[in-house]
């Protein structure tokens, strides 16, 4: 049927237009936030349009740190955020994969068994575990350490389970081929199973990177130390000042600042992500 | 090249299934063997043993002179075409072929020059460079042949590696198989359910049916002297016509009122026993009314094949085909008087099903 259909785009782009506004216009507010010196934020009188102080704030919230509670720059805890997230998403792709690749390829004693305590881990996260966890941390002597931030995150179910579906899709006759060819169990998983993984593993890994930055609860807990505190944690520290005014350009800044490095994975693994949509390659 | 040797081989499964009830035979060196038979017959069970993907219950399994039964996959000297084809998605045309022969240790002119001289054999040359899911059906039926060409094998196995393909190219990748298995003088063996594959293919067709042989022996003879009520009904399209009967003498059956002859019966059979008599639409021929050994066949209604004509309705009460050239027969409903070379007149036991030939 042939049809007039653009009144209909209009309005399809007339409601995009308000979605992505409503969106972006506190991402804007904060950035332009970020770019004005407190005294213009605080008298309650924000333009929204960006101010004079955008390389003196960032330079001094990245390189200085606030006068306030936390004296940290936000570079070192941009470091530190980043080598939790990092860690984690490798961590667990690392180990999901290997796990899942047993469970799906290898009969074992026990193997369902193990498949479901993996599952029911789905039910424990952090936050159910959190004082055992803690105190398994703190006695392993691992707090205040970028082992203590990451490796309880990195045990859980969700990976495991994400390669295993993917897993059981791959065709057995890829593997009997491999078998005919000659390529072992490690080299099928290395030259079959990874490469088919990649656009799952870069699904997961961007998931993982975004969970392992965002975290707050957990890094908390156990840091004690500034040197050792994480970005979303310094943005929460800034922001409740019992002895000062709070420097609400330099949040503003941090907070920008938090955003940039999800934002750049996912920029950085959509290419992939798409490619895993469009093509399947079975 | 090798031969391939069966000696009373088993599958049961771990719950107890027997999936193949003790199967021998052995295909020469060079031969081109397929197995055919229904779906769950153990037709590639039975394969998938010879390729080392299952293990066998009991029994031996030879390629050449060496028991095969302990040996892995990739030692067996064979090389598998899948009925998926099972190539890798991620890999272009050229490393499909290479990769086994890389894992093997081969030097990596010798690999260039076996992959060149496949895909020349196989007119995929256009293609190495490509992705499987950028090619055809065909094209990829041709790549999972050439994977198993550049191995040089002692033997082929193939698991139905026609039935993904449409019914024009099935027939002309058909041909290519058998020539090309020619071309290269290597013992094949090939799963199929499909009978005009098997028909034309083998040069030793196996007949199975329920993890068991049916029949073993060289396709004419297979269709001519089928050795059971199964054999005789799955090869041959369409397929043999069965109706009750019982002896009435030396060589003579009694259909209901009429009598036939048959020239392969035992003749130490008692007069009545019943059997079944197997008639195949295309040996029938039209008698007439009344002539010694004819057979009254009401046809219902007729189906139009082109060059044939398939004649459907009731003889002795029973649903019967007959088949004729196109124009030989009036194609009308009614009665029509039918005869049968003694010949090609089969006889079956009427409870085992077993041919009741002269030997």
């Amino acid at each position: 049927m042939v049809e007039d259909r653009r009144l209909g785009d209009a309005i399809a782009y007339i409601i995009l237009t308000i979605g992505v506004l409503i969106c972006a216009f506190p991402v804007w507010l904060t950035f332009v936030a970020s770019t004005w010196d407190n005294a213009t934020i605080i008298n309650g009188q924000l333009p929204l349009y960006p101010g004079p102080h955008f390389l003196d704030n960032y330079y001094r919230i990245l390189f200085v740190g606030t006068s306030g509670s936390t004296r940290e720059p936000v570079a070192s805890m941009m470091l530190n955020s980043f080598v939790m997230a990092m860690t984690i998403a490798i961590g667990k792709i690392f180990i999901s994969v290997l796990s899942a690749y047993a469970i799906v390829y290898y009969r074992f004693p026990f193997r369902m068994a193990a498949f479901w305590i993996i599952f029911v881990t789905l039910m424990l996260p952090v936050e159910v575990r959190i004082f055992p966890t803690f105190k398994i941390v703190s006695d392993l002597g691992m707090l205040d350490s970028y082992q203590g931030l990451a490796v309880p995150l990195i045990a859980s179910a969700t990976g495991t389970l994400l390669f295993r579906q993917f897993f059981m899709t791959i065709p057995d006759e890829l593997l009997e081929a491999s078998k005919i060819d000659g390529a072992g169990p490690f080299k099928f998983f290395k030259d079959t199973v990874l490469p088919l993984s990649l656009t799952t593993i870069a699904a997961l890994f961007v998931i993982q990177f975004i969970y392992g930055w965002n975290q707050y609860l957990w890094p908390l807990l156990i840091t004690t130390k500034d040197s050792m505190q994480t970005i979303v944690i310094g943005i929460r520290k800034m922001i409740t000042t019992s002895d000062a005014l709070t420097e609400w350009q330099l949040a503003m800044a941090t907070a920008m600042l938090a955003m940039l490095p999800p934002v750049f994975v996912v920029i950085a693994m959509q290419r992939l992500f798409v490619k895993g949509l469009v093509e399947t390659e079975k | 090249m090798a031969q391939v040797t069966l000696n009373n081989v088993k599958k049961i499964y771990a719950g107890g299934v027997e999936a193949v009830k003790g199967v021998s035979f052995d295909i020469p060196d060079g031969g081109f063997c397929v197995l055919v038979g229904p779906s769950g017959c153990g037709k590639s069970t039975l394969l998938r043993m010879v390729a080392g993907l299952e293990t066998i219950s009991a029994g031996e399994v030879a390629i050449g002179s060496r028991v095969v039964n302990q040996v892995e996959p990739a030692d067996r000297d064979i090389a598998m075409v899948f009925q998926n084809y099972a190539l890798y998605p991620h890999m272009s045309v050229y490393d499909n072929m290479a990769y086994g022969l890389r894992n093997r240790g081969t030097p990596k002119d010798e690999i260039e020059k076996r992959v060149a001289e496949a895909a020349r054999i196989l007119a995929i040359e256009p293609f190495l460079q490509r992705r499987p899911r950028q090619l055809s059906g065909g094209q990829r039926q041709r790549v999972a042949m050439g994977r198993a060409i550049v191995r040089k094998p002692q033997v082929f196995l193939f698991d139905e590696p026609l039935s993904n393909l449409d019914a024009k190219l099935r027939v002309q990748m058909r041909v290519e198989i058998k020539k090309l298995q020619r071309a290269l003088g290597v013992t094949a063996i090939y799963v199929t359910h499909d009978q005009v594959e098997a028909m034309t293919l083998s040069d030793k067709l196996v007949v199975m049916n329920g993890g068991q042989v049916e029949q073993i022996g060289v396709p004419a003879e297979v269709y001519r002297k089928p050795a059971s009520r199964f054999v005789a009904t799955f090869i041959g399209s369409p397929p043999m016509n069965l109706l009750p009967a019982k002896l009435d003498g030396h060589g003579i059956i009694a259909l209901g009122d009429a009598l036939l002859q048959a020239r392969d019966l035992r003749d130490d059979l008692p007069a009545g026993t019943a059997v079944e008599v197997g008639l195949r639409p295309e040996d029938i021929e039209v008698a007439s009314e009344g002539a010694a050994g004819s057979l009254p066949f009401d046809v219902e209604f007729i189906e139009e094949l082109g060059a044939t004509q398939l004649f459907h309705g009731q003889l002795a009460g029973k649903p019967f085909v007959m088949q004729a050239a196109t124009g030989e027969v009036a194609a009308q409903a009614g009665r029509l008087w039918i005869s049968v070379d003694p010949d090609k007149v089969h006889v079956f036991d009427a409870e085992s099903g077993v041919r009741l030939g002269k030997g």
